[in-house]
């Protein structure tokens, strides 16, 4: 294994960050704080939420940055590298392994999917609070969580970069991304869809909803949320699931 | 130590569209298969069919064929972005399949379309791409600010690529593809687009890159360019090598050297066999319509002759076109059709 190639392309992913880092940082936050502040703050101020939604809602909105930022840092990109500009290329010719450079792709996003979660803490903190009553009593189980989720973002945008069709990047939101995070249990529990039992079973094909629930049950754990074991099998498996699928993938688009 | 390169009966048959790169017209097709329960079966594409080749450490070599022959997946293939259907492909004595690694790290590669990051500066390109390569820092700002300095981009180093001219960008792809010094440089249709300036200082950066030791691999379908570059040329179409040798004993392989492009009035299979028993015509050809190829090892004095035979048979003189001894000459002669086709 090459390492010397491999953190030369992660520094060029960080270098490349760091320029934009204005743009991703509006693309990040700006969505997720606004549901914050109307669904957190101004609905539950107006009574039309009860106050304990506050602690509800932030692990699930830690969810969406997450998952968003890790799949638009891989997906997006490599749409466009592969598709587009082309300029993958000169790093294919790279002396490393092909498969490197689609794991050096998911680790560049897992760390950009774990900066933007844990960015967004302090943020919708601010502007949730007082009631918010984040109770982390395992931090390490916590950051395994948190860590499984920021994978599964970028194993999820290896994926979906690597499959879909520069024309169809519209499509890969409304079709994907909408209803991915819609029923992902992100502005809602998976216990709350009790009284919908084929949803709340349907739902369970939905890797976002063990990043919301594992997120919940270990940053709010007083709230009723889906067993730990569950969480950590059910990102484990769409971890494995969604990489072997995409350096699969990964591979087709690179080696004609 | 200077690396050739070695291709086998490269075959190559794609089932999908090949890459652009590697053109899309020009292919022949295969035979249809049978229909499997209602699925339209996958049309094969014969990219490559038997390529052979065998050049030498230090060389400049040039593929030479109209667009879809098959040049850009010869290319693809040695720099492992092909993935041949059968055969094998060497650089040194790593064979490319095997090896992909060290045969990475054998070689420059210079593609058909501009692929710079975009996200980069001039500069960052080629240092980044140092890094790659495994590079120390100082080692990869000396080369990259000497690569500005020869490729006369000094002054826009620093600025973001997205602005750059189409020009700018292919020297800056060749300096790219420099960086780490490879033994073997491919350099897939390297001019196409570029003023006639900017394409004399590459053929001067490619010559002296050569005489450093290194090989050079280039396809172009400029024959100026091929017989100015080059030490031997394959022309291939079709993904055949039809001709191989160096540009002199190839053109000297055309008979007569010259050849007549000649359209008449109406077509008089009795008047091509009279033309052909004119002194110093060593071939004549039907084309198509009222036409004929007349090879010869004169030119412009058979042009009376052939008016006078033609005035002879009553057949009206129309149009001739004389080419002096070239590569276009020989791949007329070779396909029956021309490279610019």
């Amino acid at each position: 294994m090459n390492w010397k190639a491999f953190f030369a392309m992660l520094g060029r992913d960080a270098h490349v960050a760091r320029r934009n880092f204005v743009a991703l940082l509006f693309q990040t936050f700006l969505q997720p704080l606004m549901f914050v502040f109307i669904f957190g703050r101004v609905m539950v101020g107006s009574g039309y939420m009860p106050a304990s939604y506050k602690g509800q809602l932030l692990p699930g909105i830690m969810a969406i940055c997450m998952v968003g930022t890790g799949i638009w840092a891989v997906a997006m990109p490599l749409i466009a590298e592969f598709q587009f500009t082309r300029e993958i290329e000169d790093r294919l010719l790279a002396p490393m392994e092909i498969s490197w450079l689609a794991i050096e792709k998911v680790v560049a996003g897992t760390l950009q999917a774990l900066a933007a979660g844990f960015m967004v803490i302090p943020a919708a903190w601010l502007l949730l609070r007082p009631g918010v009553g984040l109770n982390i009593t395992h931090p390490l189980l916590f950051a395994i969580v948190a860590l499984l989720v920021a994978l599964f973002s970028a194993t999820g945008g290896l994926a979906l970069g690597c499959s879909m069709q520069q024309t169809h990047i519209g499509l890969m939101f409304s079709l994907v991304v909408a209803p991915m995070i819609f029923f992902g249990c992100t502005y809602y529990p998976w216990s709350a869809l009790e009284k919908f039992p084929i949803l709340q079973k349907a739902v369970l094909v939905n890797p976002l909803v063990y990043a919301s629930e594992g997120l919940r049950g270990t940053m709010v754990p007083q709230f009723s949320h889906l067993p730990l074991p569950a969480v950590l099998g059910g990102l484990v498996f769409f971890n494995v699931a969604l990489l072997a699928l995409g350096l699969t993938k990964f591979h087709g688009k690179s080696v004609t | 130590m200077v690396a050739g390169i070695r291709t086998v009966d490269l075959r190559k048959v794609f089932t999908s569209a090949p890459p652009v790169a590697a053109g899309t017209g020009g292919f022949s097709f295969g035979p249809p298969k049978p229909k499997a329960k209602g699925k339209q079966p996958k049309p094969e594409i014969v990219a490559l069919d038997g390529i052979s080749l065998d050049i030498l450490p230090g060389e400049i070599f040039c593929l030479l064929g109209p667009n879809g022959a098959g040049k850009s997946t010869t290319v693809g293939v040695l720099t492992t972005r092909v993935r041949p259907t059968s055969g094998q492909a060497f650089i040194g004595e790593h064979d490319v399949w095997q090896t992909q690694v060290a045969v990475k790290r054998l070689i420059g590669v210079v593609a058909q379309r501009p692929n710079l990051d975009f996200s980069l500066t001039a500069r960052e390109i080629l240092t980044f791409h140092g890094a790659y390569f495994g590079l120390s820092s100082y080692e990869r700002s000396k080369r990259a600010e000497s690569l500005l300095e020869r490729f006369k981009l000094t002054d826009r180093a620093d600025q973001m690529v997205r602005g750059f001219s189409g020009g700018m960008m292919q020297r800056l792809s060749i300096a790219r593809a420099m960086m780490h010094d490879p033994q073997v440089l491919f350099l897939d249709e390297p001019s196409a687009g570029l003023d006639p300036q900017t394409r004399l200082l590459l053929w001067e950066i490619v010559r002296e890159y050569n005489h450093s030791g290194k090989t050079i691999l280039l396809t172009t379908h400029n024959m100026e360019e091929a017989d100015a570059l080059c030490k031997r040329l394959a022309i291939i179409d079709h993904g055949r090598v039809i001709a191989l040798g160096t540009p002199q004993e190839l053109k000297a392989s055309v008979p007569g050297g010259y050849l007549l492009r000649l359209r008449f009035g109406v077509h008089s299979p009795e008047l091509l066999q009279r033309l052909q028993g004119l002194a110093g015509v060593r071939e004549v050809r039907a084309t198509d319509g009222n036409g004929a190829d007349l090879y010869a090892d004169r030119s412009g004095s058979l042009i009376a002759e052939v008016a006078n035979l033609a005035a002879s048979a009553g057949v009206e003189l129309c149009d001739v076109h004389i080419s002096e001894p070239s590569l276009e000459n020989l791949f007329l002669h070779h396909t029956g059709r021309s490279l610019r086709e």
